[in-house]
């Protein structure tokens, strides 16, 4: 019997963008392009089987070993830290993880620094290295309203064009680290799978350098 | 039928029992608490720094053991040619959950023959465990001479044992831009994996040093060892393991895993610096096994709860009832009820009407 890979890929573009260098890899899945309910698709013949996931849980299904392999974006590494190898920088997906603040922001010394975040574990490791006192405020969407509504003093958050920062009057002031699309492995089904997995692995690291 | 009510964790606790034994492993018992102070000043060798604590009637704290190996090395033995080997099976408590743990400890005067020792008991482990494993092993002393070598220290060194441990490449190439020898040498290990032969002469063709050669030479005879005992194709080398973490491990380090459990299931390895920290002259070497992951692989035993369900209403002679009830324990489970229980399921129903049976 063959090996069977499982693959979770994040729900949206950059899944989409991931399964087409999978596919051009040799693991393609016809029923995937299917619009349709289904949730698990499988190609038993090249022995692989793919999963929609929300884009924040890949890392959970990976660490977990319902997925030997994932592909997910750095700022979720760098947030929940998973224990899993972290094989390839697909280098898609490609934005920064920045502060950013109303134009006329000035830092507030001597005052505890408001921050509103979506990544309060990747806030925490960057100004604890700053020394920087800080009050974290944990939103789940609209980071951007924060500092508008005076709710903080500054927001970190993803950076992709910065649009959404200049049509309300924000900009960055501070980069954190540049963010990527990586290719992660259970580590456990690295032991008994390495064979497939560095093929995989190889195969899409030639794509990434023919870029 | 015997063989069928052991659950995984039970059946590995008695064999591996008879394992450690037969190399003459002592049982070690250790009390439920330990004086918090013990574990405060190691916090670092703890797997998670969640411990549970209470003060006892007279104000002392005390801790629900997150651990078991410390309290081996506190009570080691110090002279000279003094070996202590013990095993143990012990809930440990992290994190607010009990954690089933079984393992080994040699602390003492150990010498080549110890440590190899230990490594094999590991794999022999992983063998009673199931039929696919895979033992990994990596050498501390070789990695930190390999980033001394290198001139890597503070952050730059954390960095680059994170990216060891994740086998991330590219990282470690944004790193170490400007040193070629580095790039070289930490490449090396983190793209290796294998036998020894296929690991062994590949590191040792980058290496510069003599602290390097030595841990790899320290690897390359327990490899001979492994192999003799005809493990070569169970264990392979991979600098991945250990490289985070696990500072207070200075020489061989290892992690076991089983087909079909999605985490390492043994860990350990050669932990002196530990020892040297409590202040004791000597050199130390264990494992655990988390036996609670082995739930993971518990096969179902059966699609039925009982194999014949006996129900009554109440009016049958006690007489009548233990004789169905015992001929049917011959040939499988059963249950006397007077109810329909609703979250069980059977296989074969007697049902008794008017004080007759009818299946």
């Amino acid at each position: 019997m063959k090996t069977m890979i499982n693959v979770a890929l994040p729900k949206g573009r950059l899944g989409e963008k991931a399964y087409a260098m999978l596919k051009q890899s040799g693991y393609d899945c016809p029923s995937i392009e299917d619009p349709g309910r289904k949730l698990i698709f499988e190609n038993p013949e090249k022995g692989v089987r793919y999963f929609w996931v929300k884009p924040s849980d890949v890392a959970i299904y990976v660490e977990r070993g319902a997925a030997d392999l994932g592909i997910v974006g750095k700022d979720i590494l760098l947030e929940y830290q998973p224990d899993v190898y972290e094989l390839l920088d697909l280098k898609m997906g490609k934005c920064r993880m920045a502060v950013a603040g109303k134009k006329d922001f000035r830092d507030p010394a001597g005052q505890t620094l408001k921050v509103a975040t979506k990544f309060p574990n990747i806030t925490r490791n960057y100004y604890s290295g700053k020394c920087r006192d800080i009050d974290i405020i944990h939103l789940n969407g609209s980071i951007e309203l924060a500092p508008i509504l005076g709710l903080s003093h500054v927001i970190v958050d993803i950076v992709e064009t910065g649009t959404t920062l200049k049509e309300n009057n924000l900009m960055v002031y501070e980069e954190i680290v540049p963010i990527s699309a990586r290719l992660i492995a259970n580590i456990a089904s690295y032991q008994f799978k390495d064979d497939v997995i560095n093929e995989i692995c190889e195969s899409l690291r030639k794509q990434v350098e023919e870029l | 039928m015997t063989d069928e009510i052991w659950k995984n964790e039970e059946r590995a606790v008695f064999t591996l029992r008879s394992l450690y034994r037969r190399y003459g492993y002592a049982p070690y018992k250790m009390s439920r608490f330990e004086e918090y102070d013990l574990y405060v000043r190691n916090k670092d060798f703890l797997v998670s720094d969640q411990i549970i604590t209470f003060s006892d009637g007279s104000g002392r704290l005390l801790a629900l053991k997150p651990d078991v190996t410390l309290s081996i090395v506190k009570n080691a033995p110090e002279a000279p040619g003094a070996v202590q080997k013990v095993y143990y099976n012990e809930n440990v408590y992290r994190d607010y959950r009990e954690i089933m743990q079984a393992g080994l400890e040699c602390v003492g005067d150990l010498g080549d023959y110890e440590i190899a020792e230990a490594v094999l008991l590991a794999v022999k482990s992983l063998k009673l465990l199931g039929d696919r494993f895979v033992l990994d092993i990596s050498h501390m002393g070789l990695i930190a001479a390999v980033l001394d070598s290198c001139g890597l220290s503070g952050q730059e060194r954390k960095q680059a044992m994170d990216c060891l441990r994740r086998k991330n490449r590219h990282e470690l190439e944004a790193l170490c831009r400007g040193s070629d020898v580095a790039w070289e040498k930490l490449s090396t290990l983190l793209s290796c994996r294998g036998s020894g032969k296929e690991v062994l002469d590949r590191v040792a063709a980058v290496l510069t040093t003599d602290p390097e050669r030595q841990a790899l030479e320290e690897l390359r005879s327990l490899w001979k060892i492994l192999e003799t005992s005809g493990f070569e194709n169970a264990v392979r080398l991979d600098f991945s393991v250990g490289s985070g973490g696990m500072h207070y491990y200075s020489g061989v380090v290892f992690r076991g895993y089983l087909a079909g459990i999605p985490a390492s299931i043994l860990s350990g390895g050669q932990y002196d610096k530990l020892a040297r920290k409590m202040g004791k002259r000597c050199r130390a070497i264990g494992f655990a096994i988390y036996l609670d992951l082995l739930q993971d692989g518990q096969r179902q035993d059966s699609a039925f709860d009982v194999d014949t369900l006996i129900l009554h209403d109440g009016t049958v002679d006690t007489a009548v009832l233990t004789a169905a009830a015992e001929a049917a324990a011959k040939d499988g489970s059963v249950l006397v009820t007077e109810v329909l229980p609703k979250d069980r399921n059977w296989k074969k129903l007697v049902r008794f009407v008017n004080g007759e049976a009818v299946q």
